[in-house]
């Protein structure tokens, strides 16, 4: 064959890759939405998934909050210092954790912990035939295994954001007042100054289309696993970075929507 | 129908029928596409060419909820049990009890009591399914195949692995349920008294195609040499181009 043919031949067949896992991602999309509207609803299946997707992503959402606050206020601190606008770090602490730091850093620490924990689960039960088994017994594998863990993260990513701001806040605090001596009553009366409630719920806003995005992110690479245990890590690893680049992008289109 | 995967053509135009209440044996060779045959016949699998046909209906022509429909009809084994490692041993059993009847919870504990006494594991109801054996956890996967009593029902493999006491217990449970429901059977195999115990029909899946397709004794005294091969667990017949009759000793 010529080599101009093979050439070709190769872009068509990855251009055909591409979009066939493109036609696979937006059909378990399609079906994941309806399943989210249509009953019947799995109750306890969603409260299973909000433990684990929400209590159990507790603590380290705190540890990240609490040292990012502290972190963001020493590093404003320093700056603003330059040109004596110290009184400010409580508002930019504030801002910056509720608009996007809150949301972002939540999504992130969620995605490495429960995106990839879906995506090892569901790649799993895709290559021990559980997932067959779960169709073999007329059991929608969307409605029975995306659906409760995709709206358990739109619910509890924002209660878990809200968590985050708070000890984000609380971080700053303890670092300007307690290690860099700010002011404590400017300091807090600065956070809060600035601060209106679109604030919040734009931050609450990109939360939830953050945890929509990175669970069902996490079942559909578990889902599509293929090639055994190997599959399985690889279907993890995907999850987390897809998850990632999908909340970093999406971050960026929300803020410009909803400035 | 015919099915590939890649280039590889597992499926080559297979054309197989099995009539309402008759129970059919699959042999074959080990990676022949003995599973990916059953697979289609539950719609697990969607053929590259050709139709599955269950009870009238075209599985791929039909809406996804007549589908859904169709398999309930279906009791299906796994070849290694398949079954959900989040629920106990008994919670799988129940599995299709609770989804697709409407029978309450002491029908559906007593029914899972019954099929796992069926397949002699009495009582393991909350057994975690990491504490089972290889054995344990197929037969686990036959209890919860035949709980619905279904009318149609896929054995992939189901005693392959067993102790003889157990394969018999199974071969047992399966001689019975023909007797009593008449339910369809495609029970696949490698052991051939498995086969001749529960088979009405014999076939040999061979290079794709259905090479055989016989009562079970004319099948075991075939003289097709893919046919004497296995039935002789002998290789060296595989290749012969004669009969097996002209084969010197
Ligand atoms: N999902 C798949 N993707 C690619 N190839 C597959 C897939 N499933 C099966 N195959 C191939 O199809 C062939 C038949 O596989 P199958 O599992 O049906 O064999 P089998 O007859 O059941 O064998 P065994 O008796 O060992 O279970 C094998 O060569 C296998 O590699
Ligand atoms: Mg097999």
């Amino acid at each position: 064959m010529k080599w101009p043919v093979r050439v070709l031949e190769l872009v068509g067949g990855a251009v055909t890759g591409v979009l066939e896992a493109l036609g696979r991602f937006v059909v378990l999309l399609a079906r994941t939405l309806r399943g989210l509207v249509r009953p019947p609803f799995d109750l306890r299946a969603l409260v299973s998934q909000v433990v684990r997707v929400g209590v159990d992503s507790v603590p380290v959402v705190l540890v990240t909050a609490g040292f990012t606050g502290g972190v963001l206020a020493l590093q404003t601190f320093n700056g603003f210092a330059r040109f004596h606008a110290e009184g400010f770090v409580g508002s930019v602490v504030a801002l910056s954790m509720l608009r996007e730091l809150g949301p972002v850093l939540t999504g992130l620490m969620v995605t490495g912990r429960a995106g990839s924990a879906m995506a090892a689960e569901l790649g799993t039960m895709r290559v021990t035939e559980q997932i067959d088994a779960l169709v073999a017994l007329a059991t929608d594998p969307v409605k029975y295994l995306f659906v409760p863990r995709v709206l358990a993260g739109i619910l509890v990513l924002p209660m878990l954001v809200v968590l985050s701001n708070g000890v984000g806040i609380v971080g700053g605090y303890l670092v300007a007042v307690r290690l860099l001596g700010a002011n404590p009553v400017v300091y807090v009366d600065n956070t809060f100054q600035y601060l209106g409630m679109e604030d919040l719920w734009s931050g609450l806003i990109k939360a939830a289309v953050f945890g929509g995005l990175l669970t069902f992110i996490g079942c559909q690479r578990g889902f599509d696993t293929t090639g055994g245990a190997e599959g399985v890590g690889r279907a993890t690893t995907a999850a987390v970075v897809s998850g990632s680049l999908a909340i970093l992008v999406a971050d960026f289109f929300l803020t410009k929507v909803l400035f | 129908m015919t099915k590939r995967f890649g280039a590889k053509v597992v499926l080559d135009a297979v054309d197989l029928t099995v009539p309402v209440g008759e129970s059919l044996v699959v042999l074959g060779k080990s990676g022949v596409g003995k599973s990916v045959l059953v697979k289609h016949l539950i719609g697990l699998l969607e053929p590259d060419a050709g139709s599955v046909r269950v009870l009238g209906d075209d599985l791929w022509a039909v809406p996804s909820r007549r589908r859904d429909e169709l398999r309930r009809r279906f009791g299906m084994s796994f070849q290694e049990g398949a079954l959900f490692d989040s629920l106990s041993v008994g919670e799988n059993i129940a599995f299709p009890l609770k989804r697709h009847t409407k029978m309450t919870k002491g029908e559906v504990r007593d029914r899972v009591a019954e099929c796992l006494e069926a397949v002699r594991l009495p009582g393991m109801e909350a057994k975690r399914t990491s504490e089972l054996s290889g054995g344990m956890r197929r037969r686990v996967g036959f209890a919860r195949a035949i709980a619905l009593k279904p009318e149609i029902l896929l054995f992939d493999e189901p005693t392959t692995g067993l102790d003889p006491i157990n394969t018999d217990v199974l071969v047992r449970v399966i001689t019975e349920l023909n007797h009593r429901m008449n339910p369809t059977m495609v029970t696949i195999t490698h052991d051939l008294s498995v086969a001749f115990a529960v088979a009405e029909r014999v076939a040999l899946l061979d290079e794709g195609r259905i090479r055989a397709d016989l009562p079970p004794r004319e099948f075991e005294t075939s003289p097709d040499p893919r046919v004497r091969a296995f039935v002789l667990g002998d290789s060296s017949l595989e290749d012969a181009r004669t009969a097996p009759e002209e084969v010197s000793p």
